[in-house]
């Protein structure tokens, strides 16, 4: 595979990990040990079996019937947004609590933006009876409620990151200042394909059963297991990983990586990443990110909180350096109205972040026998506040 | 001078060694130059300059609060170099720059080091620089330029880690005392006293210097006793925080230590 990570963790010249050596010790114990344990018989078992039965998959591949008739194509939803909390975040936090449990970690803790990636955390953590600490930004925290009251209601502890941007960038730093000060017995469940190696892979590979299922559903509905073009939203871009993954060396699907314009590309605020970053290293990776003359991190803006991050995960980085992701945005009032759209054309009501891959579908020409997979990456019951504000 | 001017002050067999982080920029914008002349005159050995950084992942509240604050200030990378320049100016005893590798980068490997060496900084403690990419990439340029260069070791750390952590250093290695972010800890424990005992039998290249947990005269003793040298940080940015006369708050706290 051309877009797999190297044995020092590097996608071409993105990756790796630029970690203070506090850290090592806690990555090297990952690094040498999640191949091993994700590839055993009794971890796969555990964790398809999980997917199935808890989660609820397969994800259903949806045609968008009247979707596909306003823009003159074929397009399917992929309904990661019908899985047990409400986005893609759950297949990583299964499959990472149970290389934690195997690890013999007691103590969990993970960052958040939108509160998707904290519910999911705090219900596997429920699950297993393991204790669950989970940063969060205090902006993200005031406009992202409903999730702040789920996750407490399921037993975890939320603490507000209070420094810098007070959102997702935040809050990681928080989580891994945590685990800096924890470092034996806690496990640092990430929830995007950011950080250091290995945690952009691992993320991956647990959401790689998303274009799994495509594949074969694709089979059943067309006759042929991939589609012309993928399009997913990027934050830090696992939901988009796990889509493109098994068509990663397939260069006739097209990848269409969508990042939230906020207010406008060029108005200031906005989380653009691949247009207004460059190279540098962010939350332990080397990677593109959004960063002034000296370096310091921008404060990025979106209206998603999932998607109000300055970086990319490093496979990204590479994807579209080397050409083989095209990198669309759309603004929050694009976003908006996508969600608005889908919602009365197809009764879904879509998370934020997703309903900026849809927006995409506006700035794309299509052919009419096109087949087109949007990811459909989580449900928007937490964006109601956002979603009634603006209309 | 470079790391000679660091191997010089090791090599001088002085008894105990106090180094002193300060955040440039803080509290104000051009604090630094004069709290690095009352500290020098009151006998610090040698200090380290923090360059802020908006997200300093090894650090804790105290040296987030004082970065955060310093950028807020306005400082910036020239002015790392125009501060650093105006202190080598008036005092003699070695200077360090702390920063991050995204600093670093941004500005240029080959850039950053050649003005790090134009205004008089003998060494870099860069702590999230990983030391396998530094050996396989970056070494080459830095070893065009003559400068110290302290990588960290933890209470985690292999000793055939801290080994090749040596072998790449230079000036001396930078010894975590504990497990955590800076001013987490205060104190020493009898497990961290037998870390010091267990690097010190490795009989490093480089002279050892611990760091981090050291606040007063007690722990600069005892971090002293089983090392060459320590380093105070968050308990300084502190006193400075709650001070109304900073220069005297400085030259006081280094004479507390130091007496
Ligand atoms: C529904 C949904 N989609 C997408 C994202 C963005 O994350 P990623 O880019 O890792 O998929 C989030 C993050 O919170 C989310 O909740």
């Amino acid at each position: 595979m051309q877009y797999e990570v190297d044995k020092l963790g590097f996608y071409g010249k993105y990756g790796g990990a630029f970690i203070p050596e506090l850290l090592h010790s806690n990555v090297e114990e990952l690094e040498d040990n999640y191949l091993k344990i994700i590839n055993s018989d009794s971890f796969q078992k555990e964790f398809r079996a999980l997917l199935r039965d808890y989660v609820g998959r397969p994800s259903p591949l949806y045609f968008a019937k009247r979707l596909s008739e306003k823009y003159n194509t074929k397009i399917y939803l992929k309904r990661e947004d019908l899985n047990h909390t409400g986005a893609h975040k759950i297949n990583n936090t299964i499959g990472q609590i149970l290389l934690a449990k195997r690890l013999g970690k007691t103590r969990i803790i993970a960052e958040t933006g939108a509160g998707q990636h904290g519910v999911a955390t705090a219900t596997v953590c429920a699950l297993m009876d393991l204790q669950c600490v989970v940063y969060m930004g205090e902006i993200d925290i005031a406009r992202q409620a409903p999730n702040v009251s789920r996750m407490k209601m399921l037993g975890a502890e939320v603490r507000p990151a209070k420094s810098g941007s007070k959102t997702l960038k935040d809050a990681t730093n928080e989580a891994i200042r945590d685990w800096i000060n924890n470092p034996k017995d806690t496990y640092y469940l990430i929830g995007s394909v950011v950080g250091p190696h290995p945690y952009p892979d691992m993320v991956a590979l647990f959401q790689s059963v998303i274009s799994e299922e495509i594949k074969k559903q694709l089979k059943d509905k067309e006759n042929r297991d991939y589609p012309d073009r993928i399009i997913a939203c990027i934050g830090g871009g696992s939901n988009a990983a796990g889509a493109y993954y098994h068509y990663l060396d397939d260069e006739k699907v097209e990848l269409v990586s969508v990042e939230a314009a906020g207010l406008g590309i060029n108005s200031g605020e906005s989380a653009a990443t691949s247009v207004l970053g460059s190279d540098g290293v962010i939350h332990g990776s080397m990677t593109k990110l959004m960063q002034d003359k000296d370096g310091q991190i921008i404060e990025p803006y979106s209206i998603s909180a999932g998607l109000d991050y300055p970086g990319i995960g490093p496979l990204h980085a590479h994807l579209i350096e080397s050409g083989r992701s095209k990198v669309l945005n759309a603004t929050d009032e694009e976003a908006i109205k996508a969600g608005l759209l889908l919602t009365r054309l197809e009764g879904i009501i879509p998370a934020l972040e997703s309903a900026h891959a849809l927006a995409a579908l506006e700035k794309i020409e299509f052919k009419p026998e096109e087949v087109t997979v949007v990811n459909l990456s989580g449900r928007g019951d937490k964006d109601m506040k956002a979603y009634l504000k603006n209309t | 001078m470079g790391k000679e001017r660091i191997n010089n002050l090791f090599n001088k067999n002085k008894k105990e060694i106090l180094s002193i982080y300060l955040t440039t920029g803080y509290p104000e914008i051009d604090s630094m130059p004069v709290l690095a002349e009352k500290l020098a005159g009151a006998g610090v050995d040698f200090l380290e300059l923090g360059m802020p950084y908006s997200d300093p992942l090894a650090d804790g509240e105290t040296i987030q609060y004082s970065s955060s604050i310093a950028l807020k200030n306005g400082i910036d990378f020239d002015q790392y170099f125009n501060q650093a320049k105006a202190v080598r100016q008036n005092i003699d005893i070695p200077l360090l720059f702390m920063g991050y590798f995204n600093q670093v980068l941004r500005i240029g490997i080959d850039t950053f080091l050649d003005k790090c060496v134009d205004s008089g900084i003998d060494g870099l403690i860069i702590p999230d620089m990983p030391p396998e990419v530094y050996k396989n990439k970056y070494k080459p340029i830095f070893d065009k330029y003559d400068l110290g260069l302290s990588f960290l070791i933890t209470p985690t750390t292999s000793d055939e880690r801290i080994k090749m952590l040596d072998e790449l250093s230079s000036g001396f290695v930078y010894v975590v005392s504990t497990s955590s972010t800076t001013g987490k800890t205060i104190g020493f424990s009898d497990s961290q006293i037998d870390y010091f005992k267990r690097i010190n039998k490795l009989n490093l290249n480089n002279p050892m210097v611990i760091g981090f947990g050291i606040s007063d005269k007690q722990t600069f003793r005892i971090a002293n006793k089983h090392s060459d040298g320590a380093i105070i940080g968050s308990a300084f940015i502190k006193a400075l925080k709650d001070s109304k006369d900073i220069e005297k708050t400085a030259m006081e706290f280094a004479q507390n230590i130091i007496k």
